[in-house]
C-alpha cells in the first residue's frame, strides 16, 4: 500500500490581492495581529490590496488619520503592550514623513532599553518607480534603511514571495519593513487555497530564480523580472545567465551569491534607484574585498540615474534600468 | 474604586509622595555633582523642581499602567517605582545599568515598572502612550497610560498627530505637558503664539485642565480624575502643570536668560516646601519630616555608592540587543 500525499489546492492571485490575503492569514492566525493605516479599512487601501480586512476582523483593522508619525508610534506602542501590528504607509515615499519614528524609535528601541523592548512591528509601504506617479510618489526608498541596525528590510518580487514575507515579517519579533512593488501589483501568481504555514517564505533567505554558468545576475523586485528577460535575451547569443533574487536585504544572504560566483566568477547587480549608497553598491563591495579572488572581471552595477524619479514616460522609462542595459552589461563582462 | 475615594490623599499618601520627590531631588543632585566631575559622559538634564509632576501622576497611577516620558526623565522613572541603584547605573554606563549602558542618561526604561522610556527625540514619546492606549482599549486591560513632556514639545508635530489620535479613538491616554517655561533656552512666549497650553485640548476634543505643577497634591488629585475618566472609556485628557525648572536646559546651560528674580520666586515654592507645609498641616512633626529627609539621603548615597562599584559593560556587549532573532 502507498501513501498518498495529496498536493495542497492552490490559486491564482496577483500581487496586489494577496497582500490581503497574507494579512487576512495572519489576522485569522494570532490574535495579537492588528492594523491601522490610512484608508485601509473602510475604503480597502489606496491599491485596494487591503479589501475586506475590516469587514472580517471589526477594531483590529483601523483607519488613521494622515498622521504617519502617529501611525509608526502607534504600531510600536501597541507592540510593546504585546500586539502584533502592521503598519501601512501608503507610498514609502511617506516614510520620510515618519523618518524619525522608523530610524530613531523603531530601530532603536530594543538597543536603547537594554534588550527590554521587543518590537514585532512590521511596516507596509508601495514602493518604486514605473507607474507615472512622480518624484515624491515613485521612489525606491528601501535604500534609505540600509544604515540603520535594528531593521530587517524584504523586498518580495513575486506572488508567492509577497504572500510568503508578508506571513514571516508579521511572524518575525524584530521591525521588519515590507517594500510592495507598485509596478507589480498586477502579476499574477499561485498561493494555497487555504493558510498553509509551509508557504512562509524564510526572511534572510535568497532565491536562485534561473541558473546558468556564465554570469551571476542579483537584482530584486521589478528589476528581478527585467533580468530574467535579458536572461533570455543572453540565452538566444548562448551565454546561460544565473538570476538570484535576494528578497531580503537585511540579512542579507551573501552565501547563495557567492555559491553563484564559484560557479561563474562574474557579478551584474542591477538596482532600481541612484547609484551610490545602496544595497547593490554595498554587494559590490562585500564581493570585491572579501572574495576577490573568485571574480574575472569587475563587478558591475546597473542602476538607475543620480535624479528624482520623473514623471514623463520617456524619462522614467530611461531611469528605469532595462533588460537591453542589463544585457550590455554582462557581455562587457564577458568580453572583458 | 470611586474617583472621590481613589483621589483623597491621606497623611500616609502625601508621606509616600514626599519620600519619592526627596529621593529624586537628592538622585539629581548627585548626578549633577558627578557631571561636575566628570565621571557622566555627554549630557544630562535634571529635574529638579518639577518632581511634583511625576510623583503626582504616577501616584495616580496602577500596576499595568505605563508611562513615557522626555530626556529629563530620571524623575518620572524613578517615581514610577524603577530602582535607585541601577537607575545611578544606566547613568554611569555601567554593565547593570537599567539598559546596560545602552542608553545613558536620556533613555532611562524599565519595563518591569511601566516605565515604557526615556526619549531623546522631543515628542517622539507621544505616539507610542497613544499605542500603548490602542493596546490597551482592545484587549480591554482597563490600563492607562500616561506622557509627560515640555511645553517645548508642544511645537512639534507629534503633539498634534498624537493628541488627534488618541482623541478621535478616545484612548485611555494621560497628556502631562510639564510646562516649566522654557523651551531648551527660548522662554515660551518667544516660541508659542498662545502660551495657553491647555486651550488646545479642545482642539482634540479632549478636556484640558491647567493645576499647580509643584503641589503634588494638585497634581495627584487631577491626574486621578483624568485617570478615572481613561479608565472609563471616556478618553484622553490634556494635564498642563505649571512649573519651573531649578537648573538650565542641560549641563552646558548656566540659564543666564532668566529674568532677576525669577528663581528665587519659584524656590520659595519647591514642590518640597509645598509638601511639607500640608505634612505639618497634617499634624506631622518636625522631627518625622527630618527623619524622611535623612531616610531619604541614606537610601540615595547607598545606591549611588553601590552603582559606582558595578562593573562596566565589556567592548563586546555593544553588539548585543540589536535583534531578538537574526
Amino acid at each position: 500500500m502507498t501513501a498518498t500525499i495529496s498536493a495542497p489546492a492552490m490559486v491564482e492571485l496577483n500581487y496586489r490581492k494577496v497582500i490581503a490575503r497574507a494579512l487576512a492569514d495572519e489576522l485569522a492566525t494570532d490574535p495579537m495581529v492588528v492594523f491601522l493605516g490610512e484608508d485601509v479599512g473602510a475604503a480597502g487601501g489606496a491599491f485596494k490590496s487591503t479589501e475586506g480586512l475590516k469587514e472580517r476582523f471589526g477594531d483590529r483593522v483601523r483607519d488613521t488619520p494622515i498622521s504617519e508619525q502617529a501611525i509608526v508610534g502607534t504600531a510600536v506602542g501597541a507592540a510593546l503592550m504585546g500586539l502584533r501590528p502592521v503598519a501601512e504607509i501608503m507610498f514609502a515615499d511617506f516614510a520620510g514623513v515618519c523618518f524619525d519614528q522608523l530610524v530613531n524609535t523603531l530601530a532603536k528601541y530594543r538597543y536603547t532599553s537594554g534588550g527590554q523592548a521587543r518590537v514585532p512591528v512590521t511596516v507596509r509601504m508601495a514602493n518604486g518607480a514605473g507607474a507615472g506617479f512622480g518624484p515624491q510618489h515613485s521612489q525606491p526608498a528601501e535604500n534609505w534603511f540600509l544604515n540603520i541596525p535594528g531593521l530587517k528590510i524584504v523586498v518580495p518580487a513575486t506572488v508567492a514571495d509577497m504572500y510568503g514575507l508578508l506571513r514571516s515579517a508579521i511572524r518575525d519579533d524584530d521591525p521588519v519593513l515590507v517594500f510592495e512593488h507598485k509596478n507589480l501589483f498586477a502579476i499574477k501568481g499561485r498561493v494555497p487555497a487555504e493558510p498553509d504555514d509551509a508557504f512562509l517564505v524564510p526572511i534572510g533567505v535568497a532565491d536562485v530564480v534561473r541558473g546558468g554558468d556564465d554570469v551571476t545576475i542579483v537584482a530584486t523586485q521589478q528589476m528581478r523580472h527585467r533580468a530574467l528577460e535579458a536572461a533570455d535575451q543572453l540565452a538566444s547569443q548562448g551565454v546561460t545567465a544565473e538570476v538570484i533574487d535576494p528578497r531580503t536585504l537585511v540579512p542579507f544572504d551573501l552565501d547563495t551569491v557567492v555559491t553563484s560566483l564559484r560557479k561563474t566568477s562574474r557579478l551584474v547587480v542591477v538596482q532600481e534607484g541612484p547609484p551610490d549608497g545602496g544595497w547593490g553598491a554595498t554587494l559590490i563591495a562585500s564581493i570585491s574585498s572579501r572574495y576577490f579572488e573568485l571574480l574575472d572581471a569587475p563587478p558591475t552595477l546597473v542602476a538607475s540615474d543620480p535624479t528624482p524619479v520623473p514623471y514623463a514616460t520617456p524619462m522614467e522609462d530611461a531611469w528605469l534600468p532595462d533588460a537591453a542595459r542589463i544585457t550590455a552589461a554582462v557581455s562587457q563582462l564577458i568580453r572583458y | 474604586m470611586t474617583a472621590v475615594q481613589n483621589a483623597i490623599v491621606t497623611q500616609d499618601r502625601l508621606l509616600d509622595m514626599q519620600r519619592r520627590m526627596h529621593e529624586i531631588r537628592l538622585f539629581e543632585e548627585t548626578v549633577m555633582g558627578w557631571f561636575s566631575r566628570a565621571l557622566v559622559r555627554g549630557s544630562t538634564h535634571l529635574y529638579q523642581g518639577q518632581e511634583a509632576v511625576a510623583v503626582g501622576v504616577t501616584s495616580a497611577l496602577r500596576h499595568g499602567d505605563t508611562t513615557t516620558c522626555t530626556y529629563r526623565g530620571h524623575g518620572t522613572v524613578l517615581a514610577q517605582g524603577a530602582p535607585l541603584d541601577r537607575s545611578f547605573a544606566e547613568i554611569l554606563g555601567k554593565a547593570n545599568g537599567l539598559c546596560g549602558g545602552k542608553g545613558g542618561s536620556m533613555h532611562l526604561t524599565d519595563f518591569s515598572v511601566g516605565a515604557l522610556g526615556s526619549f531623546a527625540i522631543v515628542g517622539a514619546h507621544l505616539p507610542i502612550s497613544v499605542g500603548a492606549g490602542w493596546a490597551a482599549q482592545l484587549l480591554g486591560t482597563g490600563a492607562v497610560s500616561a506622557t509627560f513632556f515640555g511645553d517645548g514639545a508642544a511645537n512639534i508635530g507629534t503633539f498634534h498627530e498624537a493628541l488627534n489620535l488618541a482623541g478621535v479613538w478616545k484612548l485611555p491616554v494621560l497628556f502631562v505637558i510639564e510646562n516649566n517655561l522654557y523651551g531648551e533656552y527660548s522662554p515660551i512666549t518667544a516660541t508659542t503664539a498662545n502660551p495657553n497650553l491647555v486651550e488646545r485640548a479642545a482642539s482634540y476634543g479632549m478636556p484640558g485642565v491647567r493645576i499647580d505643577g509643584n503641589d503634588v497634591v494638585a497634581v495627584f488629585e487631577a491626574a486621578a480624575a483624568a485617570v478615572d475618566r481613561a479608565r472609563a472609556g471616556d478618553g484622553p485628557t490634556l494635564l498642563e502643570a505649571m512649573t519651573y525648572r531649578h537648573s538650565g536646559h542641560s549641563r552646558s546651560d548656566p540659564a543666564k536668560y532668566r529674568p532677576a528674580g525669577e528663581l528665587e520666586e519659584w524656590l520659595a515654592r519647591d514642590p518640597l516646601v509645598v509638601a511639607e507645609r500640608r505634612l505639618r498641616d497634617m499634624g506631622v512633626g518636625q522631627d518625622e519630616l527630618d527623619q524622611l529627609r535623612a531616610d531619604a539621603t541614606a537610601r540615595v548615597s547607598d545606591a549611588a555608592e553601590r552603582a559606582m562599584s558595578w562593573p562596566d559593560p565589556k567592548p563586546e556587549d555593544r553588539l548585543d540587543d540589536v535583534w531578538v532573532n537574526r
